[in-house]
């Protein structure tokens, strides 16, 4: 089954992921790529906390995750890769080229961002590190939960987003 | 009676509904402040929460999906704060809390989860299978 979902999400674990899309994948495991939380004791232990027992959590910084990644897409169970940010899983994405699609399942409204979805926000370096990550082959669509339908990164920067939602 | 305010952090418009039973039926929901996260990065619903907290006095925090972002701003509290958080929150919890403002928070809340927890149940009617 491996790593089904690489979403980028500021909330990393919570609601959305664990039941929303938990759910109906019958979600295994969870991945955080996050240098600042795969130094933090504290920080893991706060993720850890709520989720239910059954599902596994690994806590990753980037240069981890680039050396794990083909082993967690060899787990027999499905799986969804977490990160904060934009800038975080571009650079796991140049370093693994296996990754082919990335989710943009809710960036937050912060100053100098613009609004694309009503859980979407982007500046301007975000949305051009998004068109450089589809040059280089990957996907890029918006969707916060599985009953939404994909917003395709092109159709949210023409502000469509909100017609192509379910 | 107890003045003590307390905060329902929940998904959607949950906890104001679930303040809003409070009150329907006890006369009492102005105990607790109803925040919601919609539209919040996990940083704001944190900083919001710390806020409200510092502000209020609270020393609860209901809050309703475990590992969900209302649980992982509370949870977030506790490394530096003296406030206690409730997971799951249904309105038996609120209740129960809420009219025995004479104990502790902390032994209110832990009664409070030991009546609420249980209220949740399965009734299968008598036809079934018939």
């Amino acid at each position: 089954m491996a790593i089904e979902l690489y979403r980028i999400d500021d909330r990393l674990i919570h609601g959305q992921v664990i039941v929303g899309w938990g759910q109906p994948m019958n979600l295994g495991f969870l991945v955080l790529v996050d240098d600042e939380v795969a130094r933090s004791e504290w920080e893991q232990e706060l993720y850890r906390m709520g989720v239910p027992p059954e599902l596994d959590v690994f806590f990753a910084s980037v240069a981890d995750a680039t050396v794990a990644l083909d082993a967690w897409n060899q787990d027999k169970r499905p799986g969804i890769l977490l990160t904060s940010d934009i800038d975080t899983m571009v650079r796991l994405a140049n370093a693994k080229k296996s990754i082919r699609a990335v989710n943009l399942g809710g960036i937050h409204h912060r100053a100098g961002r613009i609004e694309r979805l009503r859980y979407l926000y982007l500046t301007g370096d975000e949305v051009r590190a998004l068109q450089e990550l589809e040059r280089n082959g990957v996907e890029v669509t918006a969707r916060d939960v599985p009953a939404s339908r994909p917003v395709p990164l092109s159709a949210l920067l023409e502000g469509k987003g909100e017609e192509g939602a379910a | 009676m107890s003045d003590r305010i307390s905060i329902v952090l929940a998904h959607g418009q949950l906890a104001s509904g679930l303040v809003s039973a409070v009150e329907q039926i006890t006369g009492m929901g102005d105990r607790f402040i109803a925040m919601s996260n919609t539209g919040m990065s996990g940083a704001e619903l944190e900083q919001k929460l710390r806020a409200l907290v510092e502000e209020t006095g609270a020393k609860v925090v209901f809050t309703d999906l475990p590992a969900g972002s209302c649980n992982i701003a509370a949870f977030r509290l506790l490394r530096d704060r003296d406030v206690i958080v409730v997971s799951g929150v249904n309105l038996p919890t609120l209740l129960h809390f809420v009219t025995h403002p004479q104990l502790t928070p902390e032994v209110a809340a832990t009664e409070a989860v030991e009546r609420g927890a249980p209220t949740l149940k399965v009734t299968l009617g008598t036809s079934r299978g018939n």
